[in-house]
């Protein structure tokens, strides 16, 4: 359930940096979430990972189907990955979710690694 | 343990942030970090297929309240008040729809192209800048000043762009911002003149070849350049219809040192490559059928302006209508008014002129100060301008460009790397530098009603020189061939001349009332297609780069027609005729020798047997034609340009250029040595026949032909490979539209070549409820993610069009409407 909440938590936090600030305040809400939910630094990359991975991709799969592909098969070829809007909209999330992730991580290194619960 | 995977952890952060917040190479210009983000990137360009365009914008300014309906092909129709209203709607949706291509061009006509694209554009914007186009677009914004109502106007269309790009944010910036990683400047009056400037840098630089015909007169004798590159072709058809009487010319003298000094002299020119020459093949068709022609009995227009096609276009579709003015018809983004199109009583297109009108003049510097320079027996000052380039990524170029009484140095050591140019300076003296609101025509040309204020209109306008037609719903039917025009002496600027006093300097300009021009002829018809406006009785000296073909073409269909209907003109800006191949096929296979080619040979020349001399885009033909021509050109021509050195051949100048094919074709009927071209230089031991170089040019293309044949790519349309790019070129390559299936050439009416080609067709009909078809290759949105940035494309390549609608102010609850953008004060 935490590592649930931090996912959200994490999602939440880049879409209300992202209001404001540039594009790598991603690592500031991977970051702030990773203090805020103290949680081994597997789980916190994790949930970095996932919140801004999940978030983009998402975002950016509802941009593509309301559009129809038209633009992200352009933009898929310009950047030399063929007409392929999928790879791109993976490729958007796995980019954002890795700042995110490592962010995260390195909060994480402020605590000692907790004990392994159950409590997944 | 802790400490030292955070701070890796930590580390990789920060250096995947640093790696995507910066460009990676030239390959990704763009920072990937904020262009993939969601929030800020791409993906908000990716605007839904069922975007909303209505709004509204509230702006001071504005003196009344404007509504803009647009349309279902996203056109709009703009209904304001008041011209101060309309103007400023119009600079809104330029900016709203095609923000990018307004601000690159005029970045590039100023000068400033290496702010953006880097090092790669420094010698582009060294040449704009010692061309002189801001200081061009300085003057005339000069002149605007002077009439408090144009310069009104120009403010409010500048007010209308700025109030759009000001709510622009990092997230709705055009999507070419986010790829180069730059923001668009704020507007000017002096941009839209900076954008007028490249207009006729486009159509009225590139008609003049002083430097390079100066070079090839020393090889060639002014006797043969007078015959391979003749001002009038034999079989010209010009633009005023033959036997027209002119008026006595005004007297210009020439001058008495001419043979020694111009014609003989033996004039320094740089050894370069004029890689930024415009298009040779901007040019254009424009024609007009009186109603004694017409199965209506009403007049029918039509205009095709040849230039570049890109993506965006260069065009926009639009309305423009207050109480007292009502237009339609296409404008460019960068500049107010309709340029081509109608309103509810007249008609008008425009071509180019081709006419030459900037000379150069060498000039003397005292010393590398270029403070002063050798004019009338003594030194003179040079006024200096400091231009400082501003260079992406690098530190800011100065150059110094010095201003003779003639116009900018635009060639000298500091510019062109050539030990024998070192000591030597060309002026450039080009009517674009100093002319007026040649907008203001195209004001008055919204508004007009009738010939007199039609021409009313144009009598003003100067650069570039265009041939606008003109029909009228009371049935006039006209043509003015319309600009400023020095009156020269008799070979005056074809060649660059002595700068070193005033006596090769213009001496005037033709009177305007000489222009060419003709209303309503008895033969019902006139049309133009860039050839010379007039045949040799005209009393003018008036040199260009004029095409000679496609007005053949023009001529020989509208003499033959009657009944005329709007169907059968578009069937013709769509046709693919080759005037030029029909007489050249004949000298083809008269003077190929059938003994010396071999069986692939043989089979190529056996598809020009039967050909209807149509280049579509099937046609296989075309294919075997055009290459065998440009190379019997080349094999004619090139050698005149090498010497040998050694072992090998080298050029003797860069910038020459061939006789046209259609000089060629005329030659050839009445000299087989043309004038001593035939016979290859390179080859001391023998003096080659036209049947040999004719011959030969054949057998090598059969090379070519074959390689072709098992590409597959024989059909003319598969060998031409017809593109739209975006204005960036290849570097967009997935935002352009490749391989369209087109037939054509610069020759045929439908003078499509692979990139360039009719910009705009535009097929109007004089009915009183007025019948207006159009098509570009493009669409209204300048955002390749929307549905309407290339929807025209297609119509466009099948040769069909849009039917214009010219919405009246009460339809406003017409179902054609689908969204509104409201204007309030």
């Amino acid at each position: 359930m935490k590592f649930i909440i931090s996912i959200l938590t994490t999602a939440i936090l880049a879409l209300l940096l992202g209001l404001y600030l540039p594009w790598w305040s991603i690592a500031l809400a991977g970051f702030i979430m990773a203090i805020l939910m103290k949680q081994s630094s597997g789980k916190s990359f994790l949930a970095g990972f996932l919140g801004v991975f999940l978030f983009w991709g998402v975002f950016a799969f509802l941009q593509d189907m309301n559009n129809q592909h038209i633009l992200s098969a352009k933009i898929s070829a310009l950047l030399s990955m063929g007409n392929n809007s999928f790879l791109l909209i993976v490729i958007t999330g796995v980019v954002g979710g890795l700042v995110a992730g490592f962010a995260a991580l390195t909060a994480s290194s402020f605590y000692k690694n907790p004990k392994v619960t159950k409590n997944i | 343990m802790r400490v030292i995977s955070g701070l890796i952890s930590a580390a990789i952060t920060l250096g995947l942030v640093y790696l995507l917040n910066n460009p990676i190479g030239s390959k990704v210009p763009m920072a990937l970090g904020s262009f993939l983000s969601p929030q800020t990137g791409f993906w908000q360009n990716a605007s839904p297929i069922n975007e909303d365009f209505s709004g509204l914008v509230k702006n001071d300014f504005l003196k009344d309240s404007v509504n803009v309906y647009l349309d279902n092909r996203l056109v709009p129709h703009v209904f304001a008040q008041n011209d101060n209203d309309l103007y400023f709607a119009q600079g809104y949706l330029h900016a709203k729809f095609r923000l990018f291509q307004m601000d690159l061009q005029t970045l590039v006509a100023e000068g400033r192209a290496s702010e953006v694209a880097g090092k790669v554009a420094l010698n582009l914007d060294r040449e704009n800048r010692r061309l002189g186009m801001r200081f061009a677009a300085e003057n005339t914004l000069k002149e605007v000043e002077k009439d408090a109502d144009a310069i009104a106007r120009y403010t409010a269309y500048t007010n209308g762009v700025n109030t759009y790009i000001k709510q622009l944010t990092k997230s709705s910036l055009p999507l070419e911002y986010k790829i180069l990683n730059f923001k668009p400047g704020e507007w000017t009056n002096l941009r839209t003149m900076l954008l007028l400037k490249m207009m006729a840098k486009n159509l009225a630089y590139g008609t003049q070849r002083d430097i390079a015909n100066t070079a090839m007169k020393t090889v060639m004798g002014i006797e043969r350049m007078n015959i391979l590159y003749p001002q009038v072709n034999d079989s010209l058809i010009p633009i005023v219809p033959k036997s027209t009487l002119f008026e006595k010319p005004i007297a210009v003298n020439k001058p008495v040192t001419a043979d020694s000094i111009y014609w003989n002299a033996n004039i320094k020119v740089p050894f370069i490559n004029e890689e930024n020459r415009p298009d040779a093949n901007n040019g254009s068709n424009n024609w007009v059928v009186a109603g004694s022609k017409t199965k209506s009995g009403l007049p029918i227009l039509c205009n095709d302006p040849h230039l570049e096609m890109s993506l965006p276009a260069i065009w926009y579709e639009m309305q423009l209508s207050t109480p007292n003015s009502n237009a339609y018809g296409v404008s460019i983004p960068g500049s107010p008014y309709i340029i081509i199109g109608l309103n509810d009583s007249i008609a008008w297109g425009v071509t180019n002129s081709q006419r030459d009108v900037l000379d150069f003049y060498t000039t003397k510097f005292k010393d590398d100060s270029k403070k002063e320079y050798w004019y009338n027996h003594q030194w003179q000052p040079t006024k200096l301008r400091v231009e400082t380039i501003k260079i992406k990524g690098e530190k800011a170029f100065q150059d110094t460009v010095a201003y003779t009484v003639f116009g900018p140095v635009m060639y000298d050591k500091s510019f062109v790397a050539d030990s024998n140019f070192a000591d030597a300076a060309l002026s450039a003296k080009w009517v674009a530098h100093h002319t007026g609101d040649d907008g203001e025509s195209f004001y008055k040309l919204n508004r007009a009603h009738n010939y007199d204020q039609y021409l009313n209109a144009i009598k003003m306008y100067e650069c570039p020189g265009q041939n606008f037609v003109f029909a009228s719903k009371t049935g006039d039917i006209a043509i003015w061939q319309q600009g400023k025009f020095p009156a020269r002496w008799q070979g005056q600027g074809i060649y660059v001349m002595p700068g070193q006093d005033s006596t090769y300097n213009w001496q005037t300009f033709i009177p305007q009332n000489q222009n060419p021009h003709s209303l309503n002829p008895a033969r019902g018809f006139l049309e133009s297609g860039n050839q010379r406006p007039v045949d040799a009785t005209y009393p003018y000296f008036i040199p260009g780069t004029y095409i000679t073909p496609r007005a053949t073409a023009i001529e020989e269909k509208l003499t033959s027609m009657n009944h005329i209907t709007v169907e059968d003109m578009k069937t013709m800006q769509s046709d693919y005729y080759n005037p030029l191949a029909f007489d050249m096929v004949p000298l083809m296979f008269k003077y190929i020798d059938l003994s010396k080619l071999n069986n692939d040979a043989q089979a190529y020349l056996n598809q020009l047997k039967n050909w209807d001399f149509k280049a579509t885009p099937e046609s296989i033909a075309q294919t075997v034609y055009q290459l065998w021509m440009s190379k019997l050109q080349e094999k004619l021509y090139l050698d005149e340009f090498e010497k040998k050195v050694g072992d090998s051949v080298q050029l003797i100048y860069k910038n020459y250029y061939f006789p046209t094919e259609q000089t060629t074709m005329e030659l050839l009927k009445r000299d087989t040595t043309l004038q001593g071209t035939v016979d290859d230089k390179t080859t001391s031991n023998k003096v080659e026949t036209i049947s040999d170089i004719m011959t030969a040019a054949l057998t090598d293309v059969t090379k070519d032909l074959n390689q072709l044949s098992a590409e597959n790519k024989l059909q003319w349309t598969k060998y031409k490979d017809v593109s739209v790019f975006h204005l960036l070129k290849k570097a967009l390559l997935p935002f352009a539209r490749t391989g369209l299936k087109v037939g054509g050439w610069n020759n045929t009416i439908n003078a499509v070549t692979q990139s360039h080609g009719p910009s705009w067709r535009m097929v109007v009909h004089m009915t009183n409820e007025t019948e207006a078809y159009g098509v570009y290759p493009g669409g209204q949105n300048g955002n390749p993610g929307s549905k309407f940035y290339d929807d025209y494309v297609d119509t466009w390549a099948a040769g069909k069009y849009n039917k214009l609608w010219v919405m009246k102010a009460a339809e406003t609850s017409s179902e054609n409407i689908k969204w509104v953008i409201r204007f309030e004060k």
